[in-house]
């Protein structure tokens, strides 16, 4: 009897029957983890306001999702840590000082439209927390080009206004630039550790890369992307960055401004907007950077990483259809026992 | 460090053979009652050759193999056939059993002892292992004798022994290496005499030390025959991952076979039943089954006759612990979960896993592909299983044929890797059972 029970309570399911421990919202709050030591140091250079702008964007972005979902009696899925992802990053690309508004209706766009009407979560075509700003940009676009001088005096609620390396680079030149850091040691330093003007969370290249290397470490993105970005915006601005003629520009300052390292590593590199599969990820990487340098030095924008990872985006599909992995049994018959040996 | 062979991609499941590595083989008791299936093989199912009311003896045939992809049973114990009808099969399916009641006296049949076994032709050598109703014993369980007698114009030259044992839990072959190299090569040495090859080789994962040491003691001096370590992974014990871990070459794609780059692959389990078959003239009627799993009170490796229920396995195992959810036949990542646990053991079963609540995940709360690319990173065949799940998912079954879907052999890698816990295998199966190959 008690056997017979037994059997009818045993579980049947198609195998495998063990599994990975990885699961989507454990991979979403690495990912926010992941962005915390550049967060904090926003809050370091910018002060409150940086801290109101982040909260006022996870707040409403999980909020939105939550309102969404619970309307059309769809499951709940805030806990998944990915509106709160989005929300995040969006925060990480808005400049400190905006009206309380603005973050609230980026939110709104990010998610709502972006992400819940294409599907939710694995069916949206471009990275949420780009378009939203992206929209932002383009609404409010006197808003969304004011910075303000980074502090350290955390106090300070009224820091003064100033432009961003790269702005002061495409107006005034890379003379101008230096001179307004110092030295160019000076400015590396200043790019490196984020004391410099610019969106929340891209500043400091520093705190990025720490999260980045941990992402790494824990696989939760490969090197394919962020590389051959990072590279590729390189070789381009030491190719035609410079003034006097080709290869006279400085990869370095390129490399470590605007919203390169937190765009490479952290936007570029979200799976529902990549290629999946790893050559075409390097495609996807080399055309972000192409873009980025495209915009940079021909466009009207100081800035191009965010509508080059945007414009990557629509192709991402393309790509993966174009791509295909190594096939297994491809390769003919070898006589290689010989050279095993 | 030592070199190992291995393949590309891949996962890395945790083994969990700690709970019966050590544990030397021990008979199980003798079954008061077998339900022997006529079918326990890839191919035609063997025809009855008793009726209800027969006396039979131990090893005397009971089912005979029809067609040439077929294989022959026999009974495991000595009684009386009591039933021959439809039962349930560890696959899922009813299938013909003839059920055998003890007389408790496990009498057999008369053997023919053959000492001067490798003086046997080829011919000899296939024959006796067609009688014995020899098997795959890795889980495939397609003939033997048929996967060694390829067609003429396939030129083999490398005979490869399976003793890898890539299944998270199982330790059936482990154990047979431990205890019985000599007969292993000795089923090693005929197996490549019956295709007529000089090449021998033995892979086994690294993370069996005792068997390496012992498989390698037993083949010294042996010519021809060499023992490899492998990179502990799965699928390592897939043949076309032996064969490109072992050689270097890569069976082709869309339905190649191993005889098309020279190679047959054979269990270490099924090696020693060669032997047996071809020395003492032993037909299959018993196989080393691991009974693992925090789901069972006592887990051991035991040598069951073939016919023995599922439930009088785990009764001799101290029965199912407190918290058992799911018992599955077979290896965790390809074996098949059971509902009904009066199934009998046949030759192809490698292990009873029962798992316990906390050893159990459950998949019903899958979400949508993230498209993380994980599972394209593991597939062993170099698939895409992002896209044939997701194209699966949506009906259009025949596109994902563009993805190669007859290649996937349904190993279950990308499923233990994907994050959306997406029941990748189940929508490979579906896509195949709505298209044809080609
Ligand atoms: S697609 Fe098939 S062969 Fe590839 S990992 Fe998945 S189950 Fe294995
Ligand atoms: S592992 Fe799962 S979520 Fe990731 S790409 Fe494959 S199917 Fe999609």
């Amino acid at each position: 009897m008690a056997e017979e029970k037994k059997d009818k309570q045993l579980i049947v399911s198609v195998s495998p029957h063990v599994r990975d421990e990885e699961s989507v919202s454990k991979i979403m709050w690495s990912v926010n983890f992941a962005l915390f030591p550049a967060l904090i140091a926003s809050f370091y250079y910018f002060g409150p306001r940086a801290m109101f702008v982040t909260a006022l964007c996870i707040g409403s972005s999980v909020g939105f999702e939550y309102i969404y979902q619970r309307s059309l009696n769809k499951k709940i899925s805030v806990h998944d840590g990915s509106a709160f992802l989005t929300g995040l990053l969006l925060a990480m690309n808005l400049p400190p000082d905006l009206p309380f508004y603005i973050p609230i209706v980026g939110s709104f766009v990010a998610i709502v439209i972006v992400k819940q009407l294409f599907g939710g979560l694995g069916y949206n075509v471009f990275n949420p927390a780009l378009i939203g700003r992206a929209f932002l940009l383009i609404t409010w676009t006197k808003a969304m080009t004011v910075w303000k001088e980074p502090t350290a005096a955390f106090a300070a609620l009224d820091a003064k206004t100033t432009a961003t390396p790269l702005g002061i680079l495409k107006e005034e030149g890379i003379s101008k630039l230096i001179e307004a850091f110092g030295t160019k040691s000076d400015l590396y330093m200043s790019l490196f550790t984020g004391h410099r003007a610019g969106s929340l969370g891209e500043t400091s290249v520093i705190f990025l890369l720490i999260g980045a290397l941990y992402l790494l470490y824990k696989k939760y993105i490969t090197w394919h992307i962020p590389v051959s970005f990072m590279a590729t915006v390189g070789l381009l601005a030491w190719a035609f960055g410079g003034k006097s003629g080709l290869f006279s520009g400085d990869p370095i300052i390129h490399m470590m401004s605007g919203g390169l390292v937190l765009g490479a590593f952290f936007m570029a590199t979200d799976y529902v907007t990549c290629p999946t599969i790893r050559k075409g990820q390097i495609i996807f990487g080399i055309g972000c950077g192409a873009l980025t340098m495209l915009i940079r030095l021909k466009g009207g924008y100081p800035e191009g990483v965010m509508f080059a990872i945007l414009l990557m985006n629509c192709f991402a599909p393309l790509i993966d259809r174009g791509v295909k992995p190594d096939l297994f049994g491809a390769v003919k018959k070898k006589k290689v026992m010989e050279d095993k040996k | 460090m030592v070199r190992t062979d291995t393949f590309k991609r891949g996962v890395h499941p945790h083994d969990s053979k700690e709970l019966t590595a050590g544990n030397p083989t021990q008979n199980a008791p003798l079954p008061k009652r077998v339900v022997i299936p006529l079918s326990q093989h890839i191919g035609a199912p063997a025809k009855a050759e008793v009726s209800i009311g027969d006396e039979v003896k131990k090893y005397q045939l009971i089912g005979s193999a029809p067609g040439f992809v077929s294989a022959p049973v026999h009974a495991s114990i000595s009684g009386k056939v009591v039933a021959i009808s439809d039962f349930l099969h560890p696959s899922g399916r009813m299938v013909q059993s003839v059920v055998i009641e003890s007389d408790e006296k496990d009498e057999g049949i008369a053997l023919i002892d053959t000492p001067d076994f490798m003086a046997l032709s080829a011919d000899e050598i296939k024959a006796l292992i067609r009688d014995a109703g020899i098997v795959g014993l890795g889980g495939a369980a397609f003939p033997t004798n048929v996967k060694l007698s390829p067609p003429k114009e396939k030129t083999i030259d490398v005979v490869i022994l399976n003793g890898a044992e890539c299944e998270p839990y199982l330790t059936a072959d482990h154990r047979l290496m431990v205890e019985q190299p000599k007969s292993i090569v000795n089923g090693l040495k005929l197996i490549m005499k019956a295709v007529g090859v000089t090449n021998g080789y033995i892979g086994i994962e690294k993370n069996k030390p005792d068997a390496i040491e012992a498989m390698k003691k037993a083949s010294e001096g042996e010519a021809g025959i060499e023992v490899r370590p492998l990179t502990v992974k799965y699928p390592q014990g897939a043949e076309k991952m032996l064969i490109k871990a072992i050689t270097g070459r890569e069976v082709p794609g869309k339905g190649g076979l191993p005889m098309d780059v020279g190679a047959v692959v054979q269990n270490v389990g099924t090696a020693l039943a060669v032997y047996e078959a071809v020395r003492f003239g032993k037909p299959l009627i018993e196989r080393i089954v691991t009974v693992t799993g925090r789901g069972v009170k006592e887990p051991k490796n035991l040598m069951v006759r073939i016919g023995t229920l599922v439930s009088e396995i785990i009764k001799d195992c101290g029965g199912l612990a407190e918290g058992a959810v799911k018992v599955i036949s077979g290896g965790p990542m390809m074996g098949f979960a059971q509902w009904n646990l009066d199934v009998p053991v046949i030759k192809g079963t490698s292990g009873i896993l029962v798992q316990s609540e906390d050893e159990f995940i459950s998949t019903d709360e899958y979400s949508a592909c993230i498209r993380c690319g994980r599972c394209i990173d593991v597939c062993p065949m170099g698939l895409n299983p992002s896209m044939i799940s997701i194209l699966s998912e949506k009906g259009r079954f025949e596109e994902t044929k563009d993805y190669n879907l007859f290649d996937c052999f349904e190993c279950g890698s990308c499923a233990f890797v994907c994050p959306s816990k997406r029941p990748m295998v189940q929508f490979v199966r579906l896509a195949k059972s709505q298209t044809k190959p080609g």
